[in-house]
């Protein structure tokens, strides 16, 4: 139900990237400092994790002002999917990009089929993913059992890097690395090429987008495509930290969503802030208060709604 | 009132139904399913307010549910009598419900929508986390249940009937409401809020106090709840337990009296039915959910009522069609 801690409440010793196959193996306790360098580790890692699924749940709000309920069922299937190609022994970056593709072409799919057809009542466009994931949940229970799986990270990046006396796992860093790939090339799309000038011009002002010939439906299908494999690439880098279980979805889902309100939704900038913010207090919170630590995620949430409603970096209005 | 009418007349007739439910029931486990439709009913009823007649979709009101249930239960284990712990529970969700509205009220639509389930999570993620307090997973289980003016609602007949009660009180109450000055505003502001603040009216205000009359009926259902299972686990507050009543409220038809307890009705029976076959009610939740929103998005009953006449009127246009060839060959 519950996303396994990145660093369990016994210490940070569960960094774990010597020992993959358990989170919860604890080792000696580590001198308080490095305990504090660990969480801060996973913390950036897990907040790129949550970057990568919530960039395309924003920039889906953004644009079609549909909170997509079933974006934590993206997460959860392209980790199944990962996972499974996995067992058959493909390599991971192949598995990682495969399970995105084909969830690009299912969410392209729920879009034009489903979503589509409902133009113009947000509502029932919200209420219809909601149904959707509830239906993905438990198809993924019929297929994948209620067995948490739990890949091996990729072979060259299962070591640890040392610096200054500390050990830090390369699988986080790659993470990271990855995450700021991902988010430096979104902005580039987003920023500097047509394609996302006119997504902008979408996310302002779809209607006058649609007046200057801007083709703002397929602009939906697309940006709805590519939130999907988004968020499904993110579920396999995070399978070898989170591993896949019943109830991921669940537990995925409101943390974009607070990532989105915290950071205003359709700005990416406020996206990868959102996450980070969210990843530092999800690790610290587990580590120094576990029963509340859901919780307190929230508390920013709540005071970002008081104090600036559309978010930390979002526009006016609406 | 002066003329009986066919409402009045099926109205009396329902009454005299659900009042002698024990008796052609007969098995207590089907009394105990007829209770859980009134109390669900009750639920239904209340988030109908917001979501029918106010247009605010909330998706967080299993945690007000929960909220009534839990305080209740955690204060009978502490010791409390019934009337202190259901007063307790009743003004907790009042409170939660207060503070609910205050955040998410800063939004309509789809922002609304967001913020009570991120609210709602919030709620959930306390039943289930916070073990020292809610006891986590293993929820809360009590005892005894009350016995109002000294009659034991022990059994499964005698619980019905208080259920009835309670749910009566609740359709009372809708129905005076529906026809309030203050129903009436509440409309205005789902149809013409911006009409409606150049009137003078106070929308935001309006809208809070709806947020809070949900919510007392919400606390109403999930203390039926509790008495009826004795028992209250952190599922009650899950989404899923939110898009369940959403569901109870839109496949009934909203703004409506009957339609969330025909809604109520039709999914609980149907959980026991399909929970009786096969596990996996999530999945028939979900293709229940987006087939009458693909299909049917005013609700079942109008839905129904509009694809029969849409059959109907292609049945008879196809017809005429056929008495030609009926009748060329001769």
């Amino acid at each position: 139900m519950f996303p396994p801690p990145l660093a369990t409440a016994s210490g940070g010793g569960s960094l774990g990237t010597l020992d993959h196959g358990s989170l919860y193996h604890v080792s000696k306790e580590p001198p308080q400092m490095t305990l504090w360098l660990t969480l801060a580790v996973n913390s950036i890692a897990f907040g790129g994790l949550l970057f990568l699924l919530s960039a395309g749940f924003s920039l889906i709000f953004g644009l079609m002002r549909i909170p997509n309920l079933m974006h934590g069922s993206f997460f959860m299937l392209g980790a199944y999917f990962g996972v499974t190609l996995l067992a058959v022994g493909a390599n991971f970056w192949v598995a990682a990009l495969a399970s995105g593709l084909a969830m690009a072409i299912i969410g392209g799919g729920v879009e034009r089929l489903l979503l589509r057809r409902l133009a113009g009542q947000e509502l029932a466009q919200v209420l219809l993913t909601l149904g959707l994931s509830f239906i993905v949940s438990d198809l993924c229970l019929i297929i994948w059992t209620g067995d948490p799986w739990q890949p091996l990270a990729p072979a060259e990046l299962r070591g640890v890097v040392r610096a200054g006396g500390m050990i830090f796992p390369l699988y986080r860093l790659a993470v990271v690395v990855i995450a700021v790939a991902v988010a430096a090339a979104l902005w580039v799309m987003v920023d500097w090429t047509r394609l996302g000038a006119m997504i902008r011009a979408g996310v302002d002002d779809a209607p006058i987008a649609r007046v200057v010939g801007i083709r703002v439906s397929r602009l939906f299908t697309l940006v709805f495509a590519l939130g999907a494999a988004l968020a499904a690439f993110a579920g396999v880098v995070g399978a070898p930290i989170l591993s896949v279980y019943p109830g991921l979805d669940a537990d995925m889902l409101p943390l974009a969503l607070i990532v989105v309100i915290l950071g205003g939704s359709g700005s990416l900038l406020g996206a990868l802030v959102g996450s980070f913010m969210i990843g530092f207090l999800y690790n610290f919170g587990q580590a120094r208060f576990p029963d509340l630590a859901y919780v307190i995620l929230f508390l920013p949430m709540l005071l970002v709604l008081v104090l600036r409603p559309q978010g930390l970096f979002g526009k006016g209005g609406s | 009132m002066t003329r009986v009418t066919a409402p009045h007349a099926a109205f009396a007739l329902a009454l005299v139904g659900l009042s002698t439910v024990p008796l052609w029931v007969g098995n207590s486990y089907y009394v105990d399913v007829a209770s859980q439709i009134l109390l669900f009913a009750v639920f239904a009823l209340a988030l109908n307010v917001l979501v029918g007649y106010g247009g605010l979709v909330s998706l967080g009101h299993a945690g007000l549910f929960a909220v009534s249930g839990y305080t209740a239960g955690l204060m009978l284990q502490a010791g409390f009598g019934h009337a202190v712990a259901i007063a307790g529970a009743v003004l907790a969700t009042l409170l939660t419900s207060a503070v609910f509205a205050v955040l998410a009220l800063r939004s309509t639509g789809i922002g609304f929508l967001m913020i009570t389930l991120a609210l709602g999570q919030i709620l959930w993620g306390i039943a289930y986390r916070w073990a020292d307090l809610t006891n986590g997973d293993n929820g809360v289980s009590i005892s005894t249940r009350p016995a109002p003016f000294g009659m034991s609602l022990s059994g499964a007949p005698s619980f019905y009937y208080a259920t009835l009660v309670v749910f009566l009180f609740a359709l009372a109450a809708m129905a005076a409401f529906e026809r309030s000055p203050f129903g009436a505003s509440l409309r205005g502001t789902r149809d013409q809020a911006r009409r409606m603040t150049a009137l003078g009216y106070n929308v935001w205000l309006i809208r809070f106090l709806a947020f809070l009359f949900s919510g007392f009926w919400c606390s109403v259902a999930g203390l039926l709840y509790l008495y009826n299972k004795q028992f209250i686990s952190p599922q009650v507050s899950a989404l899923q337990a939110s898009a369940e009543v959403l569901l109870m409220v839109i496949s009934g038809g909203t703004a409506t009296l009957l339609g969330p307890i025909a809604g109520a009705a039709i999914v609980v029976i149907m959980k026991y039915v399909v929970s009786a076959y096969v596990v996996r009610w999530n999945l028939v939740l979900g293709v229940i959910f987006v087939a009458i929103i693909t299909f049917m998005p005013e609700g079942l009953v109008p839905g129904s009522v509009r694809i029969w006449g849409f059959a109907r009127r292609r049945w008879r246009a196809l017809r005429p069609a056929r008495k030609p060839t009926a009748g060329a060959p001769p």
